[in-house]
């Protein structure tokens, strides 16, 4: 009896051993090597102009300040500045990203003089009326998603992995994402998006690519076009520093209301 | 000539017909790239200037195109368990819809609310199987007093509920992508209804009103098409008296249709419901031509005469007027190239050619077909005949009376014309045979209409939105549409931002107001925006630089007329409480189908009158006469203007479809005078004949086959007033009615003219 259980165990093993790898597993490999080379960055800042751009040509821009933290083993914590328009100058965002669970977010209003907690399931809205979703500028987690490794592929002037992945938070925008990922910096080069219908709705394509600490490569320019209703926005990142000595203090809702 | 080329063709039958076929089907061949549309964008103009200040509006915010999801508890209860399951099934599976960019329903409605200093921003009935009692009074609670909700995904009474998908098409293929929605939206109303059978389920929308467009057109086809050929067929059969000058016609018929359908394919034309109707007006034409060629062979064979000379002589005394009445005919229809609305255009130009390709074949395959047919020998004298000539002694003895008589009958009917006033009722151009127009009926009585003003309201600066004067001229615009009766709901950004506050001051109603800062309504906004999901933002109220917002105005169905009225009472509204900047008119398809009736009646005034001058002169030149031809426009013209009289009596509102109709009659109309003129005129010049045998004359050889012609056009007319589609079957029925005018006209009032002003000089020759 042991003997034909043994027997079984092997015989089903056999293919998954003698195939070496599933397209699955080598998506996920991808995934998990992207973030280990991206590991250790410990903190950055970074100002972002965002322009917007609707289907008449009509443009309006936005500035803010972006703080990133490192954490271990969970999704970043980051702390947004609105600089502009003016009317929002001073408005703050801490937001603690997760997997797989709602990201914890603060609002500090300057007009209200008061911190609030903002309790909703959704990060796939428009960021500032953009075509950028809040989940679409969150950290990277491998555990955001499930992967499938297409192919390798020439993109900009790299090699790319070209890998697909599927949202695992119930509440994502989307069922489907198409990343090309460079093999050598893991940049995120570009990335398609398709919507519940399972249509393309985005591209972004991530450009100007520069390197921080000799080690890691973050993008100048992010264009993110929305292919169903013609609008686009170009996210331009500037003053790029790293390991600037924000600790965890910097990122706390009760003291969201002094950081400048 | 005319006798040389008739006998050249009897010469060469076989050819002829062969040729003949070689022609049509070369024309044929093109209907394989025709297309039906299903956009009501067609009826407008790339120019005017409603649907670009439309299409401008949509580019700064979002499309409106949308399919309406009405459902209907048995029970009438839409805060259920049950009921709330449902929408929240439907909502989930119409994200699935192509092209689909929002799904709106009260299930994922973002709710805001306050616990302590956190805000939470969430669907209404989240995960409604878990919902208790309390949880459904609450949520009936907040739904009943949201101003967004009420009157546009719930009703008042919460009988009724709605599910509203925004559809945005990439436009690449309309044809291709609209049916494409259509076929999911219904086979996931069937797969609804068969999950939750205690809920009834409407179609509704712009998208759906789309689909109604060549649903209409294909009704058409399946069931008036095939009567009318039928009609055709007995008509022509009783009045010619032989199967094959029946027969032969039938196929001038379907080669015309299939000649300029092809054409329109070769074009690249798009069908419309009014463009297609083509199909039915081309018989209606065609079969003219060939009553004409066919009575004259008829006539001439019951004098015992050969079969071929017969022929020959038909087509002597026929070659000219067959072709100038097809002319004419053609210049009318073409005359609808002047309408704003292409739609029509394309039915004036598929049917000239029609028209064209009809006189062509009357004049080489009829006769060359006839002579290869057996044909009956001999044909006996008709009593209809005895009729005419009984008719032309009546005219002649009270011509006197009858001018008169006539005169003043018409100066009383056309002193009726000013009793019309423009109004049209889009929804209704579809009959209540189509679903569409059932469910777009239902919708407005007991949930939401089709007919929506929106208005793009300019603060002048960026950011302006959330100015406080600004929202208060906002929210005092809306509150003033909210106070006009024709008025169901109004989309207004100041609502959002009401209850933002609300909750952001612990949800105390007192709070319910707009915010007192700028900035304070800027961050409210920030953080509203920042907490809503995928396909619920707010960009289909707020430009990007949020300088603007949209308001929409839902108008229960109703007229063009009231729609105009309102929006210009909206108008002095906006000039008399707000600043330049938001005065602004409002844009949509209520707007410009409000429009295009007068658009196109003034337009079509201009194409009316180069018709008419075109078609006189053409007159003029062919009787070879400036006094007969001048003569003429009173029989061409009264006819139109006495239905019109007529129709102002009767109905008294004239649309879209009928401003059209005095420019394609008088083509028509033109045709009996040409053939009662042309003989007349023989009768003088080539008989010597006075004024009254020449009357005489005209009414025993042309008298039948105008009867003739005439029955089978008011025939062919009234069948298309069955039309699915009220713009053509509106059309068809004044069509129809102008056609009786004009044949008393001619027969009464154009004898008697003749008489009076022609018979004293002898100037003709």
């Amino acid at each position: 009896m042991i003997k034909i259980v043994t027997f079984m165990v092997v015989m089903l093993t056999i293919p998954g051993l003698s195939q070496a790898q599933t397209a699955a597993e080598k998506g996920l490999e991808i995934a998990q090597a992207a973030k280990a080379y991206d590991k250790g960055f410990t903190d950055f800042t970074a100002d972002m102009v965002m322009t917007l751009k609707n289907k008449s040509g009509d443009t309006s821009t936005r500035v803010i300040r972006m703080h990133t933290l490192e954490v271990e083993n969970d999704g970043d914590k980051t702390l947004s500045v609105f600089d502009q328009p003016a009317d929002v100058k001073g408005t703050k965002m801490l937001t603690y990203t997760h997997g797989l669970e709602p990201d914890d977010q603060w609002l500090y209003l300057p007009a209200l003089k008061k911190v609030k907690r903002i309790s909703s399931r959704n990060k796939s809205g428009p960021f500032m009326g953009s075509t950028f979703a809040f989940e679409d500028l969150g950290s990277q987690e491998v555990e955001k998603y499930t992967y499938l490794y297409l192919r390798d592929e020439a993109c900009a002037e790299w090699t790319c992995f070209v890998v697909e992945r599927y949202p695992a938070y119930k509440h994502s925008g989307y069922t489907r994402q198409v990343v090309w990922i460079d093999r050598e910096g893991y940049r995120l080069v570009k990335s398609e998006f398709y919507d519940r219908k399972k249509s393309l709705l985005k591209t972004l394509v991530a450009s100007d690519f520069q390197q921080f600490l000799g080690h890691y490569w973050r993008p100048g320019k992010m264009n993110m076009v929305n292919h169903q209703n013609g609008k686009s926005t170009l996210l331009e990142w500037k003053n790029y520093q790293f390991k600037t000595g924000l600790t965890e203090r910097d990122f706390r809702s009760q003291s969201l209301k002094r950081i400048q | 000539m005319a006798k040389r080329y008739a006998e050249f063709i009897l010469r060469n039958k076989i050819t002829t017909v062969i040729l003949s076929l070689v022609w049509i089907m070369a024309m044929a061949v093109g209907a394989q790239y025709l297309t039906f549309t299903n956009d009501y964008r067609v009826f407008f103009g790339d120019d005017n200037p409603q649907l670009v200040a439309f299409e401008n509006l949509q580019d700064t915010y979002s499309k409106n195109d949308n399919v309406m999801f009405v459902l209907v508890p048995e029970d009438n209860q839409v805060f259920t368990r049950d009921t709330l399951i449902a929408v929240a099934w439907l909502t989930e599976r119409a994200w699935e819809t192509p092209y689909s960019t929002r799904v709106e329903s009260l299930s994922n409605y973002q709710n805001t609310s306050a616990e302590g200093d956190d805000l939470l921003v969430e669907d209404l009935a989240y995960e409604p199987e878990n919902l208790n009692k309390a949880d459904l009074l609450r949520i009936r609670e907040i739904a009943l007093n949201e101003p967004v909700l009420v009157n546009r995904l719930v009703s008042p009474r919460a009988h009724v509920t709605g599910v509203n998908i925004t559809i945005e098409l990439p436009g690449i293929d309309q044809t291709v992508e609209n049916p494409q929605v259509i076929t999911f939206v219904r086979a996931l109303k069937a797969e609804f209804m068969q999950t939750f059978p205690a809920i009834d389920v409407k179609l509704t929308g712009i998208t759906m009103m789309n689909q109604a467009f060549p649903e209409a057109s294909q009704y058409d086809m399946s069931t008036l098409f095939p009567l009318m050929l039928l009609l055709f067929m007995v008509v022509l059969y009783f009045w010619v008296r032989g199967f094959a000058g029946t027969i032969t016609t039938f196929f001038v018929i379907i080669f015309s249709i299939m000649g300029a359908m092809g054409m329109a394919g070769w074009l690249g034309i798009a069908l419309t419901p009014p463009s297609f109707s083509a199909v039915m007006i081309i018989p209606t034409m065609a079969i003219a031509d060939s009553v004409h060629v066919l009575m004259n062979y008829i006539q001439a064979r019951q004098k015992g005469e050969a079969r071929e000379a017969s022929m020959i002589d038909s087509i002597r005394i026929n070659l000219q007027p067959v072709f100038l009445t097809s002319i004419t005919t053609a210049i009318g229809f073409m005359s609808m190239n002047f309408s704003d609305a292409p739609p029509f255009r394309d039915l004036g130009n598929i049917v000239a050619m029609g028209v064209m390709v009809a006189f062509v074949l009357s004049v080489t395959f009829l006769p060359a077909a006839m002579m290869l047919m057996p044909g009956r020998q001999q044909v006996k004298e008709t009593a209809s005949n005895r009729m005419m000539q009984n008719l032309a002694e009546f005219v002649i003895r009270r011509r006197g009376k009858l001018l008169v008589g006539m005169g003043l009958a018409s100066i009383l009917l056309i002193s009726f014309i000013p009793k019309n006033e423009l109004n049209d009722d889009f929804v209704k151009y579809f009959s209540e045979r189509i679903e569409f127009r059932r469910d777009a009926d239902f919708a407005s009585a007991n949930l939401s209409g089709l007919y929506l003003v929106d208005y793009s309201l300019e603060s002048g600066i960026d950011g302006g939105v959330s100015d406080p004067e600004f929202q208060q001229n906002v929210e005092n615009f809306a509150n003033w549409y909210r106070d006009q009766a024709e008025v169901i709901h109004v989309n207004v950004i100041t609502d959002t931002f009401k209850r933002l506050n609300k909750s952001m001051h612990g949800d105390d109603p007192a709070w319910y107001r707009l915010p007192e800062e700028r900035e304070l309504a800027a961050q409210y906004l920030l953080l509203y925006e920042m907490s809503l999901p995928y396909g619920l933002d707010l960009n289909n109220q707020l430009n990007i630089d949020k300088s603007a917002t949209r308001m929409t105005v839902m108008l229960y169905n109703m007229t063009t007329k009231t729609v105009l009225a309102l929006e210009k009472r909206a108008q002095q509204w906006l000039r008399d409480n707000s600043p330049v900047s938001m005065q602004k008119e409002g844009a949509s398809p209520t707007i410009m189908f409000s429009n295009i009736g007068e658009r196109n009646i003034k337009s079509m005034l201009l194409g009316t009158t180069v018709a008419l001058v075109l078609i006189s002169i053409i007159l003029i030149f062919a009787l070879k006469s400036i006094k007969i031809g001048m003569l003429s426009l009173i029989p061409n013209l009264i006819p139109a203007a006495l239905a019109f009289g007529a129709w102002g009596i009767a109905v008294g509102q004239i649309g879209l479809a009928l401003s059209v109709v005095t420019g394609m009659t008088l083509g028509i109309v033109v045709d009996d005078t040409v053939h009662f003129l042309s003989k007349y005129l023989r009768a003088r010049r080539e008989k010597g004949l006075d004024a009254q045998d020449a009357v005489r004359y005209a009414f025993n050889t042309v008298g039948l086959a105008l009867v003739v012609t005439s029955m089978v056009l008011i025939a062919g007319f009234t069948v298309l007033t069955f039309s699915a589609f009220a713009l053509n079957s509106n059309m068809a029925f004044m069509t129809a009615v102008t056609i009786v005018f004009a044949i008393v006209a001619d027969f009464l009032l154009l004898p008697p003219l003749l008489m009076a002003l022609d018979g004293k000089d002898k100037d003709n020759d």
